[in-house]
């Protein structure tokens, strides 16, 4: 049976953090049922276009899915049991953020198996969660921390975020040290990015071009700053015994997250829901995107309509088939973001050839200049090659 | 034809006194053009002169005015440039005039240029009728004006017509001053043939469309012709006169009058102009004189931003040299940049006219070096290189002394800014010449100046420092010796040929601090560091420092990112490939030009 994983997309939040481009939305429970029974539908959908497919994963993002009451997420999860075969070992997490579970929601969860949870606190200092425009002060994060730990759950993340505007090595380290010192399995720790469509792009964009240029910055940190702010959180967490196994994830105990992992060694998955993304058959497709189109799709299909169009799926708003090229680049290029990179014979048996006569003198350059190394038959880079990983890792596309 | 009705002419004026709005106004008011056909302004054909409000090429055309005398004129109305860089091309025009109207602005009076372009009309034995335009201005001054020109030019003034070329008022008054006060042409037509070339045309049917004036005999349809200087023989196929916009055949141009012919001519090299067409089997004793041939003052080398265009950029340069004698080119190689050509120029505007033709109308993507004018090198051995590229300048110790290209500047500002505009000419190694007081709150000051110090800027500079009330003309005065070096620019310890230039020891070290600190904000970071230095020989003068990046992660890659992060990184790879690599660092194209902005801040 072929592995694959699931993504399933929730796009609702309880209100639109300032800096989130995610596709998500503020929608009544009236929306949101209509939205899962679309979705269940869909999650039968695909388990019968994909027959023969042992499902390793489940990862519910959002949105803030576990703002869902617990009979949506019960729905949801049975479904898939229904639908697909599930290994019996799974990952099954969900996301959440603090103050959107109860104790009663976190025993159902538990009973329909799901066994990770993320929670997006993103920084233990109030001043800083308002400025990002978090629905939670630090108090409520300990409190959800708290029903948690006490509803049993022994593989949980936390998401911090660094680079913030006014973000200082002290405010940082509040925030670690209030974080390590509750000894989550799993911790996230990104830098902000200004995205476009944003009110922080609107509000920090001239800021996060200076930065990005390496001039003085108003609020946000210089790139200087940032640097600091990005190398202190890496020694901070190895000092309490969290290992860095990708660019912005650690884990304690190898409890790495086994459906992201899955997306760097190009596992095949399926997306989900609303605009999510599937990589099946060298095919990489994205759902549509408008929410009424989506449950319209699915009510079609309940209703025995023809729903097929050019792409594979009715859910399709574009699919593009990798050609040899775009899959060497996407191995190195997303295998390279782990700690521990590519094995070369990952790549020999992928591709049939050998690494080297593909990126043979690329390679050579790189360690040449002290961004990549090797041992026992992988190649991965640096730590000074992390730091400016988009500009090593383009030169792993091909002309 | 009654030669004796017959007005060839040409309108003179300072730059923004309203001489194409003037043009615009005699054609429409002479019946030739409908109101429809009347584009803004009909002369400036190119979109670029429409642009920028200004003329560049010479263009001409033939209208018919029926006087208060109740006789129909033939009027032949030939525009000219106003810009300095231009006077090449308003010397040819003026060959081909018997008389000048000078429009001056009202408000504004004499200016720099209005001076340049009235002793350029008289150096022609031009009559010249001064015309007072923008009397509807509100801060017009017609009766200080017309003592400007009286006092200054020399010219009677009195009666001078006093209008509005954008209202149209008084328009008839020039009319007929044109009439009883401009020359009409001499010549006879019987004579053997003599006709001046003033420009020429490529069309694609026709061949070459050889602009003329004919000053004796008459040239027809079936001619045989030889060109006196090519030697060139060919058999006119048509003669013809210039309506608005357009070709208008007929049998014959007899002498005075001003046209065009074409005789399947496929290379424009064998109409010179400047050049007098003769009849081949009765030619006339000798040519007319011609007027001398300018040469180009600026150089730069101009590269395509894309290799592969190489070809495409010498065939553009060729089709734009057509009609544009004074634009000169030859290929050369630069390390950074690959291969392209080393182009002369007038002036810098005739450089940024041509940079955008080129751009515009030939879609190139160009890499402009930094100009240079031509400094002559005199050498040990005794001999001298006219030095136009820099990177060729021999080596120190073959050099014995270096002399530098001047000009003789005039400038007429307001007294309150004479005090600004004596230190702008002394910050450029001007050389007082003097300064007399046209009017009461007038000056007009003359300096001698280096040319390499008024190319870049210096007509901002003067715009800036005289708030916009300044005005400014020079013509070239020779050489002059100078202790020059060469300013070399090494980035990441590689010298960049494209980089170097020539400038004065005197204000090398500054020069040269500007230029790393530009430089410095030109060139991206990269992973490593990267030292900018300015070098004179092996001694190292000025220094910056582009940091290493240190960081430059994309925090997060998960399932639905990974198309979005592959475009992202394209951008990058694709970005990088539109740089200059020397070494192993990549240079943006912008980099190039930065030298050209130095004094910006």
């Amino acid at each position: 049976m072929t592995p694959i994983e699931l993504y399933i997309h929730i796009p609702f939040c309880v209100k639109k953090c300032l800096y989130c481009d995610f596709l998500s939305g503020v929608f009544d429970e009236k929306m949101q049922r209509r939205y899962v029974a679309a979705l269940c539908t869909e999650i039968k959908y695909q388990a019968k276009l994909h027959p023969g497919c042992l499902v390793s994963t489940i990862y519910v993002g959002g949105g803030t899915p576990a703002w869902l009451s617990e009979d949506l997420m019960d729905a949801i999860i049975t479904t898939v049991k229904q639908s697909f075969k599930l290994d019996p070992l799974a990952e099954i997490s969900v996301e959440c953020n603090p103050g959107t579970l109860s104790a009663e929601k976190l025993n159902v969860y538990r009973s329909i198996g799901i066994n990770r949870l993320s929670i997006g606190l993103q920084s233990a200092n109030d001043d800083e969660l308002k400025i990002l425009g978090r629905i939670h002060d630090y108090n409520r994060f300990l409190h959800t921390f708290d029903l948690v730990r006490k509803a049993g759950f022994d593989n949980v993340n936390v998401d911090i975020m660094t680079g913030l505007p006014h973000q200082t090595v002290q405010k940082l380290e509040k925030t670690l040290n209030a974080v390590t010192m509750l000894r989550p399995e799993h911790i996230s720790a990104y830098s902000l990015i200004i995205e476009k469509g944003t009110p922080f792009y609107e509000k920090y964009k001239f800021d996060a071009v200076k930065q990005q240029a390496g001039m003085d910055t108003e609020e946000l940190p210089t790139d200087e700053e940032s640097y600091r702010l990005y190398k202190f959180t890496m020694d901070y967490l190895a000092s309490k015994g969290y290992e860095r196994y990708e660019i912005s994830n650690y884990a304690r105990n190898g409890k790495i997250c086994r459906h992201n992992v899955g997306y760097w060694d190009r596992v095949p998955y399926l997306g989900i829901g609303l605009g999510s993304a599937s990589l099946y058959n060298n095919v990489r497709a994205n759902n549509v995107r408008d929410i009424y189109k989506y449950c319209e799709i699915s009510e079609a299909i309940e209703s025995g309509k023809n729903v097929q169009t050019e792409l594979s799926s009715p859910y399709f708003e574009s699919e593009e088939e990798l050609s040899k090229k775009d899959a060497m680049e996407e191995f190195m290029f997303l295998g390279l973001r782990k700690i521990n990179g590519v094995a070369r014979q990952d790549f020999f048996n992928s591709f049939g050839i050998e690494i080297d006569a593909i990126y043979g003198p690329i390679i050579t350059a790189l360690r040449h200049q002290g961004f990549m190394d090797a041992k026992e038959g992988r190649l991965f880079l640096t730590d000074i090659g992390i730091d400016v990983s988009n500009q090593v890792l383009s030169k792993f596309l091909l002309d | 034809m009654d030669q004796s009705k017959i007005r060839n002419f040409c309108i003179v004026a300072h730059i923004d006194h309203g001489k194409s709005t003037l043009a615009d106004r005699i054609i429409q008011m002479t019946g030739t053009l409908t109101d429809r056909e009347m584009q803004a302004q009909v002369l400036d054909n190119m979109d670029l002169e429409r642009e920028r409000g200004i003329t560049i090429k010479s263009q001409a055309v033939r209208i018919i005015y029926k006087a208060d005398d109740g006789q129909e004129y033939i009027f032949n109305l030939i525009d000219t440039p106003g810009h300095v860089d231009f006077n090449y091309e308003v010397s040819r025009s003026l060959a081909a005039c018997d008389g000048a109207i000078l429009v001056v602005d009202a408000a504004q009076g004499i200016e720099a240029q209005t001076l340049a372009n009235v002793y350029l009309a008289l150096d022609h034995d031009l009559d010249v009728i001064p015309v007072i335009n923008k009397i509807d201005l509100p801060s017009a001054d017609p009766e200080r004006v017309i003592e400007e020109i009286e006092d200054i030019i020399g010219l009677e003034a009195q009666d001078a017509p006093q209008i509005s070329a954008k209202t149209g008022l008084n328009i008839h008054d020039v009319l007929e001053a044109i009439v009883h006060q401009l020359p009409a042409p001499k010549g006879d037509p019987k004579a053997p043939l003599q006709a001046l070339i003033f420009d020429s045309l490529y069309d694609p049917y026709k061949g070459v469309i050889v602009f003329c004036r004919v000053k004796e005999g008459t040239l027809k349809v079936g001619d045989s012709v030889r060109m006196m200087a090519t030697g060139a023989e060919f058999d006119v196929v048509e003669v013809g006169y210039f309506g608005a916009g357009q070709f208008i055949p007929c049998d014959e141009l007899p002498a005075g009058m001003v046209g065009y012919m074409t005789a399947s001519i496929k290379n424009v090299r064998d109409t010179r102009v400047g050049d007098t067409i003769t009849h081949s089997n009765k030619p006339a004793a000798e040519p007319l004189p011609g007027y001398k041939k300018v040469n180009p003052m600026v150089y730069c080398g101009l590269y395509p931003a894309d290799g592969a265009k190489y070809p495409d950029l010498r065939d553009a340069l060729e089709k734009l040299q057509l009609n544009d004698a004074a634009l000169q080119f030859e290929p050369e190689t630069s390390i950074a940049l690959g291969f392209g050509f080393r182009c002369g120029f007038l002036g810098l505007l005739h450089l940024e006219i041509i940079q955008e033709r080129l751009e515009r109308e030939y879609n190139l993507d160009l890499v402009t070096t930094a100009p240079s004018v031509v400094y002559r090198v005199y050498k040990t051995d005794g001999t001298m290189i006219e030095l136009t590229n820099p990177s060729n300048l021999p080596d120190p110790s073959e050099i014995d002394y270096m002399e530098e290209p001047m000009v003789e500047a005039e400038i007429m500002v307001t007294s309150d800014f004479i005090g600004a505009i004596m230190d702008l000419c002394q910050e450029r190694r001007g050389q007082y010449i003097s300064m007399e007081y046209i009017e009461e709150t007038r000056a007009l000051i003359k300096y001698t100046l280096p040319l390499n110090e008024i190319i870049y800027d210096f007509f901002d500079a003067l715009k800036s420092r005289s708030r916009g009330y300044a005005s400014f003309d020079y013509e070239m005065k020779g050489y002059q010796k100078s202790d020059l070096v060469k300013l070399d620019i090494l980035i990441n310890k590689e010298e960049v040929d494209a980089l170097s230039f020539i400038v004065f020891s005197g204000t090398a070290y500054e020069r040269g601090r500007k230029m790393c600190e530009k430089l410095k904000d030109e060139i991206p970071r990269h992973l490593f560091e990267i030292p900018i230095q300015a070098a004179i020989g092996s001694k190292v003068i000025a220094r910056e420092t582009v940091k290493a990046m240190r960081k430059d992660v994309l925090a997060k890659c998960y399932g639905g990112d990974i198309t979005r992060k592959k475009k992202l990184l394209e951008k990058q790879k694709e970005g990088k490939k539109r740089m200059r690599q020397v070494g192993n660092v990549e240079i943006p194209q912008a980099a190039f030009m930065s030298v050209l902005k130095l004094d910006e801040d």
